[in-house]
């Protein structure tokens, strides 16, 4: 009997993560690192999360060096993000930018690289 | 039984001195914070350890090692004699070579501050700035502001009155904590009726206000913010005194009742004791006063789940007598053996705030403002009476929350008001009751970078007022580095409280005459206003100084107006429906220098042309001076240790000549000329701080002495028929020293 509730308590569990999983937050709350320098910076890198279609707050902190969003998982994923930022010069955690968006950064925004 | 206490102290004792073969202890940088990581051990060995994360160590201990060297990179290495074993607590130094500098990067907060990222004109006055002006309510607050005018309402009184615009404060919302408060009964003298030392902040919105806070705001809003529970300190003390023999006190009381409940009891008293009569006219140049203000707050926060409350309750007491000196009212009141007059006040004041914010989402909120104010004002004025008796319910629900992304976010909701007022002008019942319900939507865009805008209407139904619509919009675009350019549009509309706002003349023997014009707020439609306004601010350096210049214009134009006519005749006050133009230009140049580091000048130079079509015809407004200068300097010295500092501060206010109600007709010694002369008004004060506990100051107003020759009209006749105390352009009071002393305890 004990074994057998034991066993039913580890699949509903099982089940519980599965269904977390599964389920895409409609205020998925994330914190990704993005490098960056200066006030030009904050207003680009917020400007390049806005831009991707269901994120609804966006602020990047310079002393942290990383982007506090909340977004829809529905409507897009934190990887779109990531690609976005990049896009415009600044490297995140995952998705490095390309050296050309670097390099067309205003110059006291060029972070140093890692 | 003696031999199992020998051999239990025997074990014990073996045990210590296995117990002492090592050595443990902490090691603590210069901040006194644990060093994990620091290298320890014995000079000449092999035998050694290193701190753990709390930054203790323990290491084997034997009596022939007594050199103990702990080392730590950037610290200097230290070498310490342990000639027995024993808990070592050590704190290492910091080496000069390899340690950085701390730079301690400080810059001093303006206690004026504009700002160049909001919406909306709004500048905001911080404790500091309000301790510029040491004394005493909010009516005085504003002496050190270049937007607010401070005017002097009636040679009876010494009511302060403020402008905005050039609109006196009944075109202005003033909100405490948001909730629309100096209005209806209260417009004379509420003001005076909040202590200063309550206040935690001014924000001055000049122009078309929030459509949240209601359709009343024609020239801008005033709010003040009130201490919160949640920072306030334990205890603090605020005496005054000044030469016009005016005493107060306040003192505030704080608790930290849970981790999530915490509550303020504020008392205020003041007294005038003393019989002033600088210009020998026989009457009182302040009235003999006295008032008690009691408030308690609480305030409950409960960061975690989002929520936030306040609950205030608030009684205060005020009575003012004032006319001629030999005036008794025990045996006077209301009879022609002297003038006197006396205001006493009630207030009662209830309401609370209840704010939640969505955990998983920071901006989306409700919040819902619920008060009720009782106002009870019995008074006389000679051989006229007045009473007023308000009661009034205000409660606002608001939703604020975004579209799409917190590019876009708007506040909605919907609010209900209702006054009754018990009013009687003599033995004439004026009463009415009013109520309204209105919904609003505002929305605000910021593109988070040089733009944004809030547009927003309001849609309310109104007992008296009717059904009506109320557009406003803000916007505010950056053109270049600190630069701001803002313009605003809005409407407003209210009912005038007519008697309430110009009590003033009943010090008068001025009949009033409200011509009935069909309307339904006495017999006249209610006042509705536009109002537009631009404005531009910069800032800049000069010879490596912050300047900060601006310039704004403003104007307001009344599509209808409750005229208040003091030109037909000395005799009389005719009140009547606008028929023809009436508007307000106003213009403001500021410009801010800081000279040095802690010197700051500012000045203000302000054109006012505000024109109303009487009945005989097109005329500037009374008591308005058309230019004013305003410029204000303040130094203060470094604090040095423990809090000491010196402050100083000096302002100095200019006005041009006034236009002053008619008196022609009246016989030569009762006469006012057309136009008052310009003249100017020197404040100071002083402050020693000699600890963040304990700071003394003395200040002094109007130091030139500058003073209204002839204040009341008719002063040796004052039941004739040319009496008048509400000709006031000037102080009527001299010179005025103060000294004052607050203590805290943090």
């Amino acid at each position: 009997m004990k074994r057998l509730i034991l066993v039913m308590l580890v699949m509903l569990v099982g089940v519980t993560v599965q269904a977390q999983e599964k389920k895409k937050k409609k205020n998925a709350k994330l914190e990704i690192g993005v490098n960056g320098n200066c006030g030009m910076c904050k207003k680009r890198i917020e400007k390049a999360a806005f831009s991707v279609k269901g994120v609804k707050y966006a602020a990047w902190h310079e002393d942290h060096q990383d982007l506090h969003l909340i977004l829809d998982e529905n409507k897009c994923s934190v990887e779109d993000v990531r690609k976005a930022i990049a896009e415009t010069g600044h490297d995140t955690d995952k998705v490095k930018a390309e050296d050309v968006a670097y390099d067309g950064l205003h110059e006291c925004c060029k972070y140093k690289r890692e | 039984m003696q031999k199992i206490f020998f051999i239990t102290l025997l074990f014990a004792s073996i045990f210590t001195t296995q117990a002492q073969e090592t050595i443990s202890g902490k090691i603590l940088d210069d901040q006194n914070l644990p060093l994990p990581g620091a290298s320890l051990y014995w000079l000449n060995t092999s035998i050694g350890t290193s701190t753990t994360e709390e930054g203790v160590f323990e290491l084997p201990y034997s009596p022939e090692n007594t050199q103990l060297v702990i080392s730590f990179l950037g610290f200097t290495t230290d070498t310490i004699t342990v000639n027995s074993p024993r808990y070592i607590n050590h704190t290492m130094k910091p080496s000069g070579a390899n340690n950085l500098k701390e730079v301690k990067v400080t810059k001093t907060r303006k206690s004026l501050q504009r700002s160049y990222v909001k919406t909306a004109n709004v500048s905001n006055m911080g404790s500091k700035e309000l301790l510029k002006a040491a004394c005493c309510n909010l009516a005085e607050s504003f002496e050190t502001n270049p937007s607010i005018d401070v005017n002097f309402s009636d040679a009876l009184t010494g009511t302060r009155q403020i402008k905005m615009l050039g609109l006196t404060s009944p075109y202005l919302v003033i909100s405490e904590e948001n909730i629309p408060a100096v209005r209806g009964a209260s417009q004379a003298y509420g003001l005076s009726f909040i202590p200063g030392t309550w206040v935690e902040s001014i924000q001055i919105t000049k122009g078309a206000g929030p459509v949240v806070n209601g359709y009343e705001s024609i020239s801008g809003q005033i709010n003040y913010e009130l201490i919160k529970p949640v920072n306030d300190i334990p205890l603090f003390v605020n005496a005054y005194g000044s030469t016009g023999g005016r005493l107060e006190l306040n003192t505030h009381f704080n608790k930290k009742v849970s981790d999530k409940w915490s509550s303020s009891l504020f008392l205020h008293g003041n007294t005038r004791v003393a019989e002033n009569d600088m210009n020998d006219d026989g009457f009182l140049d302040n009235p003999l006063a006295k008032q008690v203000n009691i408030m308690n707050r609480w305030q409950y926060t409960d960061a975690e789940k989002g929520w936030v409350g306040f609950i205030n309750a608030r009684y205060m007491r005020d009575e003012k007598q004032t006319g001629e000196i030999d005036f008794n009212p025990d045996t006077d009141k209301l009879t022609t053996n002297y003038w006197g007059s006396e205001i006493d006040t009630d207030k009662l004041d209830l309401s609370t705030k209840l704010g939640y914010v969505f955990p998983d989402m920071p901006y989306q909120s409700v919040g819902l403002q619920t008060s009720y104010n009782w106002h009870k004002q019995d008074s006389y004025f000679g051989l006229n009476q007045y009473e007023i008796d308000q009661k009034s319910f205000y409660s606002n629900l608001i939703f604020s929350s975004i579209i799409s992304n917190t590019l876009n976010k708007f506040s909605t909701g919907i609010n209900f008001t209702y006054d009754k007022y018990d009013e009687y002008v003599n033995t004439n019942d004026v009463g009415r009751t009013d109520n309204s319900v209105g919904a609003f939507f505002e929305y605000t865009y910021d593109n988070t970078d040089n733009f944004s805008i809030a547009t927003g209407g309001r849609l309310d139904v109104h007992n008296r007022l009717g059904a009506f619509f109320t557009p406003r919009m803000h916007m505010r675009y950056n053109p270049w580095d600190k630069a701001v350019i803002r313009a605003s549009a809005g409407r407003g509309k209210r009912a005038a409280n007519i008697f309430a706002e110009n009590q003033a003349l009943f010090g008068s023997s001025r009949q009033f005459n409200v011509v009935n014009g069909g309307g339904k707020v006495y017999g006249l439609d209610p006042e509705i206003a536009w109002n537009y306004g631009v404005s531009f601010a910069q800032c800049f350096t000069l010879f490596d100084k912050k300047v900060e210049f601006g310039v704004d214009f403003y104007r307001t134009d009344f599509q209808n107006q409750a005229v208040v006519d003091v030109y037909a005749s000395p005799q009389e006050v005719q009140i009547y429906n606008l028929d023809g133009k009436s508007f307000a230009n106003s213009l403001q140049v500021e410009l801010n220098y800081e000279i040095t580091h802690h010197f700051n000048i500012r000045t203000a130079y302000k054109y006012y042309d505000i024109q109303t079509e009487y009945a005989s015809g097109m005329k500037e407004r009374p008591l308005q001076a058309k230019h004013r200068f305003f410029t204000n300097v303040g130094y203060e010295t470094h604090i040095v240790d423990g809090g000491r500092q010196w402050k100083f501060d000096v302002t100095y206010n200019w006005l041009g000549k006034q236009r002053l109600p008619y008196t022609a007709s009246n016989p030569e010694q009762y006469r006012q000329p057309d136009y008052s002369p310009s003249f100017s008004l020197i404040n100071a004060q002083i402050t020693r701080t000699f600890s963040s506990v304990f700071e003394v100051y003395v200040g002094g107003e109007n130091i030139g002495n500058y003073r209204q020759d002839k204040a009341i009209i008719g002063a040796d006749d004052p039941f004739g028929s040319y009496f008048d105390t509400s000709i006031v352009y000037a102080p009527v009071f001299g010179q005025m020293y103060y000294a004052g002393l607050r203590f805290k305890i943090k």
